[in-house]
Parts: structure tokens; C-alpha cells; sequence
């Protein structure tokens, strides 16, 4: 599922090394998900401690308010809807959006 | 060029050479019998007459490791060890070679335990064999510090930027005082030249990482470029070895071939023995017997093709292995060059000789009677036994 094309062996660089900075966006992992986290407008207070504890920046802001989720690149751990002190992140089998996108 | 004559011990000539070379960083544990390299370095540190940051670690596990940080962060780097010091780092070699960190590392040859013992076979080095390091193989103590000042522009060469093992004996060459010759601090200084790291960890301005997760879709790549690197420095061992023809006056190949080519039978072994060996072939050659000897120098990149083709046209050959693969079919430079024969189309009849393991002494007679045997060889055209140990008791 990866965007990237992958390389040969000449064409990359020696030794394992990644010489540019901030390149793992560039690294879909949303398809690892099995849980996908879903936010209630409603409910949200803005408060951003699920963008404080997000492990993969997943979590949009945009002038101090919560505007997306990532879901390119959340992994579905579940750690915003644990900590959410409004109970507006509800976590949600995957396979339900999966049916519905088929 | 000017030379400075000394008798000296193998240590003590590879403690110079690191003094000459003034490497940015050493990190080196004391293990037997490398001990006294290390030591003789840290006096040089102690007085000030080297400009290296000498880190003092708690194992070799730690050495290794903060030569791959050293080694990363932009600077020439070096260590040295023995024996299971060689096994604590194993860890680490791996990642060395794989993030092409060009660190040079004597590796004075030790058995390893166990059961525990100090002295000399090639147990220890051969199996770090295929951890992607370029290894050298000296054969007395002006080979050891000839090679250690070689292996670090073959380790920083552009072309193949790989960490190298200089090997010699433990103790036999270690603590043997040798006749040595040393070039000045100058012409060492102007050799080996001012390093130049492709990506320096501490060039700030260009900030990456180094050792990222790699997984199943680009681990392999990685390696392919590593085998590719370590074949390319073949080329460049010999061109560096021409230079340093120039500075010394003293030859260096692949491997050396001592009375090969006009020989029916030879013997292959690798270090120290073959200075015994080669004492053993002038006294037959005198005799009118026609003996030689391959002694091979780089053992990794193997330089099967240039071995296959100066053996093929002898009759017979004992390839002697100062180390045992358990359950293999004969030891590590047997099975090499059995393998590479096949390329030269032709094969002489072959056997292995196990010998020396733990400091086990292997003296002339012993290979005497090693020519005599591949002489029966040649005369019946029978091998009765492909794989021996030679001076183990019955």
C-alpha cells in the first residue's frame, strides 16, 4: 500500500541511511490500522491532549482547533480515545468502513 | 624515503602504526593477547604525542559500539582486540559494516573459549567472517604494521567505505620481537591523508539518520549494495598496496606466492606459519624438491579467481586451516579454496590440515611431513584422508 515507488539497490543511498530530514510522512501507515479512531464535533472541547499524546501526529489542528484525523498515517493505537477527558474519540472496527467503501 | 630499524614486538610495531595514523577516536577494551597495543596507545595518548580521544569502555560490546558512534559522527576511528573481545562485539560488527562506517580494527588471533585459552588459532576471526569487514591476514610484525596503515585508506576509499580486521598470531607475533621497519611520521601522515567522512552525524546543517528500521522492503537491497562494495575493493586493495610499494619499497598482493610457480606441491596457510613454511621450502628447494607456498593476505573479499589460477597447475596441495568449521566438511580456508578451484577448471589433488588450534606449536618437521604426504599423493593419485588434524594426540 505504499506511495512510494520502490528503488533498486543502486539507486539508493549506502549504508541504510536517510539523508533528509522529516521524510516519514512520506510513509503511509494507515493501512496498518485495525481500529480507526472517530471524534465527535459534538462532544470535543478542543482541549488537544489527544494532539499532545498521539504517537504519529495524526491528529490535524489548524488555529488551536482540532480540524482531522490523519487516517494516512494513524495506526489506530488508541491512545487519543483513552486519554480524550471528553469521551469524544470513540474507537471503531475498521471493517465497518471497509464494508461500506466496497 | 627515511626508515627507522627497531626490534620489536607485534603490539608495539601496531601501537606505532596507530601513533603515526593519529586516529580521531579510539575506544578499546584490554583483552589478552592485544593487551599491550592498547596499552602502548594509551601511553602515546598520555603523553600527548597523538591528538585521539581515547574512550575507556566497559566491554568490547561498548568498544565497537562507540567506535560506530565515533565513526558516524565524522571522525577516523580504530580499536583493536582478541578472541572473545572479537565475540562480545559480534553484535555490533554487523552494524559497523552495514552503515559503512570505515573503522580499522586489529584483530590480534586468539582461540576462543572454551575451554579458556590465551594463545593463538583462527577461531576467532573466522567466524566474524561474513560480517561484511574487509580482513587482512599479516604474517610477522612488519606485515601487521604495514597492513594496519594500508586498511585505513582501503576502509575510507570512496568506492568502498568498509570497516577492516588486520590480523596477526597472537604471541607468536604479538609479543615476538621482530625486526621492523617504520616509515617516518611524516610519510605515514601524508598516506594516509586527512579523512574525508561522506555523512558526518555532526554536520548539522545536514541533519539524517543513521541505522533506521529496514524491513522486508529494502533490507536486501541494503545488503546487495554491501557485497557489491566489499567485491569493489578489491581493485583498490592492490592499487593502495602500489603506493605503499612507493613510500616502503615493500610489495603487497591479494595474497603472495612463494616458490609457486615452478612448484608440483604446495602448501596454503595463512599468518604466521607461513614464515615457518617458507623456512621448510628453501631447505626441500635445496634438496632439489619443487615446493611452494600461497600465503593468502586478504582472506575477505576472498580473491577466489586470483587463487584458483596460481594454484591450478600443482599436482597436489595441503590447504592448513588454523580453525575448525564444526560439522563443516574441512576448515574455513579449505572450503574457500576447494570452491574456487572449480573456476580454474583444473584441480590438483587436495587435503586439509587442521593444526595449531589453541597455540598448538606447528614446527618444520610437522610440515615436512606435510610436502611428503602430497608427494605420496602425486605418486599413488589416492587421498586416503581428505580432512586431517595435524600435532593433536592420538
Amino acid at each position: 500500500m505504499s506511495a512510494i515507488k520502490q528503488k533498486g539497490w543502486k539507486e539508493i543511498p549506502k549504508g541504510g541511511l536517510i539523508l533528509e530530514a522529516g521524510n516519514a510522512e512520506q510513509y503511509e501507515t494507515g493501512s496498518w490500522r485495525s481500529q480507526r479512531p472517530v471524534r465527535d464535533e459534538q462532544k470535543c472541547t478542543h482541549c488537544l491532549i489527544c494532539w499532545v499524546f498521539c504517537p504519529d501526529s495524526s491528529i490535524i489542528v489548524e488555529e488551536g482547533k482540532i480540524k482531522d484525523i490523519d487516517y494516512k498515517h494513524c495506526k489506530g493505537c488508541g491512545i487519543c480515545a483513552a486519554e480524550c477527558p471528553a469521551k469524544a474519540i470513540t474507537m471503531i472496527d475498521e471493517n465497518e468502513f471497509r464494508e461500506k467503501e466496497e | 624515503m627515511s626508515k627507522k630499524t627497531v626490534a620489536i614486538t607485534g603490539n608495539g610495531a601496531a601501537a606505532y602504526a596507530f601513533k603515526q595514523i593519529n586516529p580521531d577516536v579510539v575506544a578499546a577494551y584490554p583483552i589478552t593477547p592485544q593487551t599491550d597495543l592498547v596499552q602502548s596507545f594509551s601511553e602515546y595518548v598520555a603523553d600527548g604525542l597523538v591528538d585521539t580521544e581515547f574512550i575507556t569502555v566497559e566491554s568490547e560490546h561498548s568498544a565497537m559500539s562507540a567506535c560506530v558512534g565515533a565513526a558516524a559522527a565524522g571522525g577516523r576511528v580504530m580499536t583493536a582486540t582478541s578472541a572473545n573481545g572479537l565475540a562480545l562485539m559480534f553484535e555490533i560488527l554487523y552494524i559497523a559494516a552495514s552503515s559503512k562506517l570505515p573503522i580499522v580494527m586489529p584483530v590480534v588471533n586468539r582461540a576462543l573459549s572454551g575451554p579458556i585459552n590465551i594463545h593463538c588459532d583462527h577461531s576467532d576471526t573466522m567466524g566474524a567472517r561474513d560480517a561484511g569487514w574487509i580482513q587482512i591476514y599479516s604474517e610477522n610484525a612488519q606485515e601487521a604494521y604495514d597492513n594496519i596503515i594500508q586498511a585505513v585508506r582501503i576502509a575510507e576509499n570512496m568506492k568502498v567505505r568498509l570497516p577492516v580486521m588486520v590480523m596477526y598470531d597472537g604471541f607468536i607475533i604479538s609479543h615476538g620481537i621482530d625486526r621492523v621497519d617504520f616509515l617516518d611520521d611524516t610519510t605515514v601522515r601524508d598516506f594516509v591523508g586527512k579523512y574525508q567522512p561522506n555523512y558526518p552525524l555532526l554536520d548539522v546543517e545536514k541533519p539524517l539518520t543513521f541505522g533506521p528500521l529496514d524491513l522486508y522492503d529494502y533490507y536486501f537491497e541494503h545488503k546487495r549494495q554491501q557485497a557489491e562494495d566489499i567485491n569493489n575493493s578489491k581493485p583498490v586493495i592492490l592499487e593502495i598496496a602500489k603506493e605503499f610499494r612507493e613510500i616502503s619499497g615493500r610489495e603487497y598482493g591479494l595474497f603472495e606466492a612463494y616458490h609457486l610457480e615452478d612448484a608440483e606441491i604446495a602448501l596454503v596457510a595463512l599468518s604466521s606459519t607461513a614464515g615457518t613454511i617458507k623456512a621448510v621450502v628453501d631447505d626441500l628447494r635445496a634438496e632439489g624438491r619443487k615446493v611452494g607456498l600461497l600465503k593468502p593476505r586478504i582472506f575477505r573479499p576472498f580473491p577466489y579467481m586470483e587463487i584458483a589460477q596460481a594454484l591450478s597447475h600443482l599436482k597436489a596441495i595441503a590447504i592448513l586451516d588454523r580453525s575448525v568449521s564444526f560439522g563443516g566438511f574441512g576448515g574455513p580456508l579449505f572450503t574457500e579454496i576447494r570452491s574456487a578451484l572449480l573456476e580454474s577448471g583444473k584441480i590438483p589433488e587436495n587435503i586439509n590440515i587442521i593444526y595449531g588450534l589453541g597455540g598448538r606449536d606447528i614446527n618444520q618437521q610437522d610440515i615436512k611431513g606435510i610436502y611428503d604426504q602430497l608427494d605420496g599423493i602425486v605418486r599413488s593419485g589416492r587421498v586416503k584422508e581428505r580432512v586431517q588434524y595435524v600435532g593433536v594426540r592420538e
